[in-house]
């Protein structure tokens, strides 16, 4: 069962009298329980792609759909509840309501959410904080989290709708080597419990935490490849040296 | 979206900038203030105003005869000369619609005291003309029914009368002389002032009717009956009244002319709700532009929020807030903004108000009308001038707004 199907997309953005081809075509099928890494150098199209995997943007021309659902012909309150209901996001800068409970921030989903399917918000929200490991931090606000607890609360707040996929834009993006192993081990063990996952990444070290690397260059895809064996988070972390060091730990 | 969680979300969002908040309500809070403590003096000072034209008479009915007319020439008004004594026993006695009854005996006489002297009108009238025309005594007595009945030569004066002849004293006692005949002054009445028409009501002399008419007229000859209605409303049913026993008496035929004249102060009354309409335009001018500015305040405020919260709308319409729900948040929070101002503005006024009232000493009357009409016009103020920004608000690329440093 496909997930998500992209079918020659592309978007051109208007930059004056010149045109801009962020896409030139990209075709492209995530299966249900996939985790896929988006590479990319700046430049290359995988924020436009994110974007548009997101339904934040609609594309110039092509097909997108998303767990079924023709999404690429929508308006704006129509690509609103497709948000809602559908798609979990986590951003680099982890995003959170300040001055706000991790709990409440986690709740945020469903005050918009028109369907009705969570009975219970507030009992939800905690059940997501307890499986990202922060049911302890509830009622915090999220400046006194760590960033990589904050991420986790974003990851929570992600998950809250129960979305046909995660995007992951960036999420290690602000975080420290051994932090951004443990958000990746959050992500390893959601995908293990079946969450179809999308990361976008610029940084090798992380993407081959994923089963599967998609590389864009200048609009287009130049590699779509599973990895062969993904590094384990889990055992990345146990086998970390006191000194913090990274280099070439259990990189086989 | 529920309203629960929304109401929360924008007292939370106002909680989070108290100071900001409050200079923000601080336009409607003066606006809303202003007004209440405005009407609410206004309509004091109202009541203080009707009380004292009350005091002027407006129960006041004016009976007089009305020009003859002789083969087309017509003379002045009262040369008919056609009401009597016997007119004004018969209204006194049988007009239910009138409370006081009295004639007025017109003469204008030289009047000397001592060695100055003074042209005046001297008015011959009955004992129940002091409560007609709330003739307050300054110094001294208003004559009694036993002066009318045995037309005793005693003389009430009016301020500028008393002013004039006797300049710096108290006339009480002394005498003065009209027409070669002696008056010992009994009294002094209280300044009137002008009358809505501009005549000096105070350069006049009351005496007793039955001396006037026999002692100064040529006793037979009422120039006026003044009378009071038993109320305000009901002016026009004493004026029937008065018409049908003058007929009757006169053996006037139905259709005929009348031959006499009633008239009321109605014009007083006119001006009254003129001034009223006047000072509610001036108040709702005031409370138009100072709510104008105080809404100008909110919107001014709610645009710096919206560019200051663009990240917290990105974050919103990226878990899939509709356009439609940003709007509501913002319109929502604009419009508690200016209620909670408005409701600070009436306690204000309304403390205000009884403040000045007690140092002015006037009355202060707070309506719920008016306090219901800000409550409702503020939060109209609220979604008028909140529905600008957050629009702008709703109308955000959530890309751009994600990115928003």
């Amino acid at each position: 069962m496909d997930t998500l199907v992209l079918r020659d997309l592309s978007r051109t953005f208007a930059m004056g009298d010149t045109s801009v081809h962020a896409l030139r075509g990209v075709s492209l099928t995530i299966a249900r329980g996939e985790f896929v890494a988006i590479m990319g150098t700046s430049g290359s199209g995988k924020s436009t792609l994110m974007n548009l995997l997101g339904c934040l943007d609609q594309p110039t021309a092509g097909d997108y759909f998303l767990d079924g659902i023709q999404v690429s012909r929508l308006d704006r309150r129509q690509l609103a509840d497709i948000r809602n209901q559908k798609i979990g996001f986590v951003f680099q800068g982890f995003n959170l309501l300040p001055r706000t409970s991790a709990l409440e921030n986690v709740e945020l989903p469903l005050l918009y959410d028109r369907s009705g399917r969570i009975a219970d918000p507030q009992r939800q929200a905690m059940a997501v904080l307890e499986q990202v490991g922060l049911g302890d931090r509830a009622h915090h606000e999220p400046a006194r989290l760590s960033g990589g607890q904050q991420q986790r609360v974003a990851i929570a707040r992600a998950l809250i709708n129960q979305p046909a996929i995660l995007l992951a834009d960036e999420p290690t993006g602000n975080l420290d080597t051994h932090t951004s192993v443990e958000v990746m081990a959050v992500f390893q063990r959601l995908n293990t419990q079946g969450i179809t996952i999308l990361l976008v990444t610029h940084e090798p070290d992380i993407a081959c935490y994923a089963k599967r690397i998609v590389e864009l260059r200048d609009g287009l895809i130049i590699r779509d490849e599973p990895v062969a064996a993904p590094r384990l988070a889990d055992s990345d972390l146990l086998a970390w040296p006191e000194n913090g060091s990274v280099t070439g730990s259990g990189r086989s | 979206m529920k309203w629960r969680s929304l109401i929360l979300a924008a007292l939370r969002s106002i909680a989070r900038n108290k100071l900001r908040s409050l200079l923000t309500m601080l336009g409607v809070i003066i606006g809303v203030g202003a007004v209440i403590a405005l009407m609410a003096l206004g309509r004091g000072s109202q009541a203080d105003i009707q009380a004292q034209i009350a005091g002027l008479g407006t129960n006041l009915l004016i009976i007089h005869p009305t020009s003859s007319q002789t083969a087309g020439v017509r003379a002045g008004s009262g040369t008919l000369n056609t009401l009597t004594m016997d007119d004004v026993a018969l209204l006194d006695d049988n007009a239910g619609m009138l409370q006081e009854v009295s004639p007025v005996i017109r003469v204008q006489e030289q009047v000397i005291a001592g060695n100055s002297n003074w042209n005046t009108q001297i008015n011959g009238v009955s004992v129940s003309y002091q409560t007609i025309r709330n003739h307050v005594m300054e110094s001294g007595d208003f004559f009694s029914e036993r002066d009318v009945k045995t037309r005793n030569k005693v003389a009430v004066l009016g301020k500028t009368v008393a002013n004039e002849l006797f300049p710096g004293q108290d006339p009480v006692g002394v005498q003065i002389r009209i027409r070669n005949v002696p008056f010992t002054v009994i009294g002094v009445m209280q300044s009137k002032g002008q009358s809505s028409m501009g005549q000096d009501q105070d350069d006049i002399i009351l005496s007793p009717w039955s001396t006037v008419l026999y002692r100064l007229s040529d006793g037979k000859t009422v120039r006026t009956i003044m009378a009071s209605a038993v109320s305000e409303t009901q002016m026009e049913e004493a004026k029937t009244e008065i018409r049908a026993l003058l007929r009757e008496a006169h053996r006037i035929p139905a259709g005929g002319d009348v031959g006499f004249d009633i008239r009321d102060q109605s014009e007083i009354n006119e001006m009254l709700t003129r001034i009223t309409g006047t000072l509610t335009m001036l108040l709702s001018a005031i409370a138009g532009v100072s709510l104008l500015v105080g809404g100008i305040g909110i919107m001014n405020i709610m645009l710096v929020s919206v560019t200051e919260r663009t990240r917290e709308i990105g974050i919103r319409m990226a878990v899939g807030a509709r356009p439609g729900d940003i709007l509501l948040q913002f319109l929502i929070e604009a419009m508690i903004l200016s209620l909670i101002g408005g409701l600070l503005g009436i306690l204000s006024g309304i403390g205000g108000a009884e403040l000045l009232g007690k140092v002015m000493g006037t009355a202060v009357v707070v309506s719920p009308m008016v306090i219901f009409g800000s409550v409702a016009f503020t939060a109209a103020v609220g979604i008028f001038f909140g529905f600008y920004p957050a629009r702008k608000a709703s109308q955000l690329n959530p890309i751009d707004a994600l990115r928003y440093e």
